[in-house]
């Protein structure tokens, strides 16, 4: 394997490249190739695994690009990942075309979005992040009672998307679909972090004083932070509508928002890697859990209705043990083991 | 009128469970600078290992009680020493997510030992209604909001007057300044928590006399927002009495929107509008200290 050993750009450009080695490029083209690949190989159910960790990616990505990048606790991106469904179901009722939906119902949650980012013109940390849990029960509340449009407690069914007459009715289509926009927004996120506005983000995240005295207008990149992330989660919602065909208001519970932040968190704060670590092993997780169930089952009958019933608690558990011993999370982790092989044999 | 008297009573009482809680995330708030999202399940262990005590193992209710405040008690040491310790200085979201997930695993555990249906305490207090101008008032709901009011008042003594209560206060002004005057700042860390399950299983106990018990308790946890915020986050009697507004204005709320607007379950949300509000004009809350930075 060749490259330096250590960081050696010698132009602004090459460090600022999304691929800073040819390697890397090839890396990723092939594991692309090998992603496309994967649904001739795998049963319906593990494609619809893979469905769900690429709707997971977009959430996560762009919480991470809120919370991670700007600094701004957010416990309420479940919700908004919501408000991008519902509005992508009432959309398609009305007829749009699903290329016209998804845009569309990633601007209602922009709007969404910066309306309930407004009080991170004034609180930050623990206040905003009560102010976030606040949205998500006010708009939880909304989805469940406002009939004529969200179809209230008894919810909302959603034809498959339909793209230039080619109808995404199955899961591997829908795979091709979910994977293609996840594509687009972790492509998008990390350009946007390349770029003044994120550089904005991150100077906001380590030291709002520093930033604004360096001329970045805290207010608007806050709201512009909250925009972009829920643009994306609104997407994201809008995808996962098309894809489970049903949905309700207790799809968006509080507890996708601590999913969410679970995968950043679990994935690595402030690393677009992280965020598709965190989703990957968020999803995985109680599938994991479920066949661990199943086949204990088989051995001890008792043992598999606990066992679901620990999932919760599993999850939990994850997540202690993770904050405790891994707090950088897991792209922090692939980064030592790159390290690892770029330096061996020697430790340092 | 009566109607809404009615619903002013019953949501003090539920308001005075609310300060309750508010108390235990207020000390913990106070002492530590940890926000505790499992404080609703503090409430709901407390409820079920008393369940456990007098239903399960038929002890009387009063062993059972006290019974009840120890294991508390060792569960906030047990809590404070594996999971809260070792995220002394990391970021605010860290420590946010890791009351989050702690939140979860009591939450499974319940579930597993208890199942998930509801659960229905032994009535301790006699069933005859007192009659409290004019209207019906259950006995339990008397007995409720005096022990929450003598609990404020002991809290509030302790907090003035012991040694303790003042290394505790020491300990929340100025932990360097208290740890150099010989306060063990690790152990104020885990008595606040000790004394924060120690009152919230009380309002579990009490809401179980109210209500029963079932696993959807600890979103009770969740209305402790609105009334700390209200009150001031680090403010004990803004905690009690932003409990107490909560609970009356999400009752008295939910009613008027039945009545008016024919709008159901007002009351889960009714709190959180108002919490919106505070934070955008009043974000220290009523007796708050003013230490938060404009941004």
């Amino acid at each position: 394997m060749h490259g330096q050993c250590g960081l050696f750009f010698r132009t602004y450009a090459g460090e600022a490249r999304i691929f800073p080695s040819r390697f890397l490029l090839v890396s990723m083209g092939l594991f692309g190739a090998v992603l496309c690949l994967a649904p001739l190989a795998m049963n319906n159910y593990l494609v619809s695994v893979l469905c769900l960790i690429n709707i997971a990616v977009i959430g996560a990505v762009s919480l991470n690009l809120l919370t991670g990048f700007c600094g701004q606790i957010s416990l309420g991106h479940g919700a908004f990942f919501g408000v991008g469904a519902y509005a992508a179901a009432y959309l398609a009722s009305l007829g749009l075309p699903f290329l016209a939906v998804l845009p569309a119902a990633g601007l209602v949650t922009a709007a969404v979005g910066m309306f309930f980012g407004l009080p991170s013109l004034r609180l930050k940390g623990i206040y905003l992040a009560i102010a976030t849990l606040a949205a998500q029960l006010i708009l939880e509340y909304v989805f469940l009672h406002w009939d004529a449009v969200t179809g209230g407690s008894s919810g909302m069914a959603v034809d498959p998307p339909q793209v230039l007459g080619l109808a995404f009715d199955s899961d591997v289509k829908m795979f091709y679909l979910t994977l293609a926009v996840a594509t687009l927004s972790v492509l998008c996120v990390r350009n946007i972090m390349r770029t003044r506005l994120g550089r904005a983000f991150v100077a906001i995240r380590d030291h709002h004083l520093s930033a604004e005295i360096v001329g970045v207008d805290l207010f608007a990149y806050k709201l512009r932070a909250f925009g972009i992330s829920s643009f994306l989660a609104g997407a994201g919602g809008a995808l996962w509508a098309y894809y489970t065909m049903y949905i309700t208001p207790e799809q968006f519970g509080i507890g996708l928002s601590v999913s969410y932040l679970a995968m950043i968190i679990i994935g690595g704060l402030g690393s677009v890697l992280g965020g598709v670590f965190g989703a990957v092993f968020i999803t995985v997780l109680p599938e994991f859990l479920n066949f661990v169930a199943q086949h204990a089952g088989a051995l001890f009958t008792d043992i598999s209705g606990a066992l679901l019933a620990m999932k919760e608690g599993v999850f939990g558990l994850v997540l202690v043990l993770f904050l405790i011993f891994e707090p950088e999370g897991l792209a922090h982790r692939w980064r030592l083991v790159k390290a690892y092989w770029k330096l061996y044999p020697f430790a340092h | 009128m009566e109607y809404y008297l009615q619903l002013f009573i019953s949501g003090l009482v539920v308001g005075s469970i609310y300060s309750l809680v508010a108390l235990g995330f207020v000390i913990i708030y106070k002492a530590t600078k940890v926000v505790n999202f499992a404080q609703g399940e503090l409430v709901m262990v407390g409820a079920y290992v008393c369940f456990a005590l007098t239903v399960q193992a038929h002890l009387p209710f009063l062993v059972a009680f006290f019974m009840t405040l120890a294991f508390s008690f060792i569960l906030g040491i047990v809590i404070e020493r594996l999971i809260l310790r070792p995220m002394i200085g990391e970021p605010i979201i860290s420590v946010i997510m890791v009351t989050i997930g702690l939140s979860s695993v009591l939450k499974s555990l319940v579930q597993l030992f208890w199942g998930t249906q509801i659960q229905v305490f032994p009535p301790v207090l006699p069933q005859e209604p007192v009659m409290i101008a004019g209207l019906p008032v259950a006995p339990v709901y008397l007995a409720a909001f005096a022990l929450s009011v003598i609990l404020f008042l002991i809290f509030s003594a302790f907090f003035k007057y012991s040694r303790l209560g003042i290394s505790m206060r020491a300990t929340a002004f100025d932990q360097q300044a208290a740890a150099s005057m010989g306060i063990g700042i690790k152990n104020i860390f885990a008595l606040s928590w000790c004394i924060a399950a120690m009152v919230s299983s009380i309002g579990g106990v009490i809401l179980g006399n109210i209500n029963g018990i079932n696993a959807q308790l600890g979103h009770l946890g969740l209305k402790v927002f609105p009334a700390v915020i209200l009150g001031g986050l680090d403010s004990l009697f803004g905690a009690a009495l932003g409990g107490l507004i909560v609970g009356v204005l999400e009752n008295v709320c939910d009613g008027a929107a039945k009545e008016f607007f024919g709008l159901g379950g007002f009351k889960d949300v009714a709190a959180f509008i108002l919490l919106v509000v505070i934070l955008m004009i009043k974000p220290y809350g009523l007796f708050g200290a003013r230490e938060i930075e404009r941004v």
